[in-house]
């Protein structure tokens, strides 16, 4: 792997990396700050949430939680920061290599002395090392505000320690998968388009899979692999599951080395 | 030996002709030039070497070894400037060419800092800042800096004043007067013509005549257009003149031989005004086909 390429595409990332984490603090600590209250509540909260429809409550991570207790409210907080997550790494995946097709620095980077595999490496590992800070940041905030929060009550860390372990995996399916899509079409005009789509289908499916009634389909999403509301009342992750989006995360990257590698770079014409 | 040698090179972008069939080869120390117009082929020719692009069929071997192959060895002995220069744009020109070198193993700090002084480089600015005049200097001294012993040009003046392109020419003779060999593609056949030993003509993909630059101007054709009200054209249809016309005062027509045989003829007459120029490629072109 070339050094010189990861410190060049960290230093061109950082910018967005600080960004992505700050907001997603910003949200978590806004969500979080509202447990008093909601705990305050929860009997009548409970109540008005028993007479919601079980799809509506599926849809959005709520079916059995209870929202007075601290993971069972920060579950849900953790399905809104995993939202942002997936759109972040979904990001970082689409532009990897297509950014340099569309501002047409390629020529410049191909044309010097290394392996577009080693291109390759540098450019992914310097993305997953953006994601790692966001996901620290995660860790940090979680930890945090839940301790500022929790209105004296306790919690179990064993499922928040699950939750946040899960998050790397997480990162990886969308980096990968966008990777690879990226590679498989000709030009990526745009990446928020893309990144969006990727982000959001995938929450889509796991939130409405449930209403179409086919679980096949709903299998392929890390949203439904790293449910936290599964991982939340059951302690542990729903593990066969969860092998799904490791091999995803596996065959895509294998997938968009062998891509990469026999990439046709375009022209500007 | 040759430093670059295509053989039977091709590439198809889908059903879409890049070139068809192509061979030559380019002798170490030589300047080579690679004309024909926009479109030909001359790109796709040199983003194959350059492993950019994988060719249909065919294959292209640099200092013997295979383009695909060996890319990133090859490519360490390789300066490349595009016809379109793109950098990153939020970079200070002195980043990216510390980034450029960092790719080869040498220390080329000395060389860039020279590079720069005789491109006139602010080192200092932003690249999104930059004219495209200037994008192409950066182009020229990230492509030269690690001291390479082949240069792929493709369409290098483009975007330069003359007096850039003056300096520019004189740095790419200084390199080749050092044993760099250069390839430099081009379709403005003046800049071939004064720079090149060789050149091929490439068109629609095809290579149409590799030649010594002296046989072709032996071949060269002057452009001849005279203004005045009496001229006879008829006085003009001598040896070595084709594509003779004229219309409302002006004659126009083709020389190729001894100018001194139409420059007398010009004297002989009034004419209001005359132009002798060279052809322009197309018309070059024009009389490869007949």
């Amino acid at each position: 792997m070339s050094m010189n390429i990861f410190k060049q595409e960290f230093g061109m990332r950082w910018r967005s990396v600080a960004t992505w984490s700050a907001a997603i603090a910003a949200v978590m600590l806004v969500y979080i700050s509202l447990f008093s209250s909601f705990a305050g509540q929860a009997d009548q909260i409970n109540q008005l949430m028993a007479n919601y429809p079980k799809e509506l409550l599926d849809a959005f991570g709520l079916n059995g939680t209870d929202l007075s207790t601290v993971m069972g409210f920060f579950g849900v907080v953790f399905l809104f920061t995993q939202v942002l997550l997936a759109i972040q790494a979904s990001n970082y995946g689409f532009g990897l290599v297509s950014v340099e097709e569309r501002e047409w620095t390629a020529d410049f980077l191909m044309a010097k002395p290394v392996k577009r595999t080693s291109i390759l490496t540098g450019k992914l590992l310097s993305a997953a090392a953006g994601l790692t800070v966001t996901n620290a940041i995660v860790w940090i905030c979680s930890f945090g505000f839940i301790n500022i929060f929790k209105a004296g009550r306790s919690y179990d860390t064993g499922s928040l320690v699950l939750l946040l372990g899960s998050i790397a995996v997480f990162q990886l399916f969308f980096l990968s998968v966008g990777l690879v899509v990226s590679l498989l079409v000709k030009r990526v005009r745009s990446v928020t388009p893309y990144a969006m789509g990727l982000a959001f289908g995938m929450y889509v499916l796991s939130a409405f899979g449930g209403l179409l009634g086919t679980s096949v389909i709903e299998d392929i999403t890390p949203f439904k692999h790293f449910d936290p509301n599964y991982i939340v009342r059951h302690g542990m992750y729903d593990l066969p599951l969860v092998l799904i989006s490791f091999g995803v995360v596996i065959v895509a990257f294998v997938a968009s080395y062998l891509l990469y590698a026999r990439r046709d770079i375009p022209a500007v014409s | 030996m040759n430093v670059i040698e295509v053989s039977h090179l091709t590439k198809y972008y889908g059903k879409a002709r890049g070139i068809d069939d192509i061979s030559f080869q380019v002798n170490e120390g030589e300047i080579f030039g690679f004309i024909g117009p926009n479109g030909a082929g001359k790109s796709t020719t040199i983003r194959l070497l350059l492993a950019l692009i994988h060719p249909t069929a065919g294959s292209a071997a640099i200092f013997g070894k295979d383009c695909i192959r060996f890319g990133p060895e090859i490519r360490q002995e390789i300066g490349y400037l595009p016809s379109e220069v793109f950098y990153y744009d939020r970079m200070k020109v002195i980043d990216l060419l510390k980034y450029s070198a960092s790719f080869y193993p040498k220390d080329s700090t000395a060389r860039m800092h020279e590079l720069a002084g005789i491109m006139e480089l602010e080192l200092n600015r932003r690249i999104e800042d930059l004219s495209y005049g200037n994008r192409k200097k950066v182009g020229i001294v990230q492509g030269l800096l690690h001291r390479p012993k082949l240069l792929l040009l493709d369409e290098p003046t483009s975007g330069l004043d003359p007096l850039m392109q003056r300096k520019f020419f004189q740095l790419i003779q200084d390199e080749n007067r050092c044993g760099v060999t250069v390839f430099f593609s081009s379709h403005i056949l003046g800049e071939v013509q004064r720079l090149c030993n060789r050149v091929a003509i490439i068109k629609e993909g095809k290579i149409i005549e590799t030649a010594d630059i002296r046989t072709l101007q032996k071949n060269n054709y002057k452009k001849v257009q005279l203004m005045g009200a009496k001229i006879d054209p008829s006085g003009f249809d001598l040896p070595g003149v084709s594509h003779l016309e004229h219309e409302d005062g002006a004659v126009r027509f083709f020389f190729k031989g001894d100018i001194n045989v139409i420059m007398q003829k010009i004297s002989s007459i009034t004419v209001s005004d005359a132009t002798i120029e060279e052809p322009t490629l197309e018309e070059i072109f024009i009389h490869y086909y007949e």
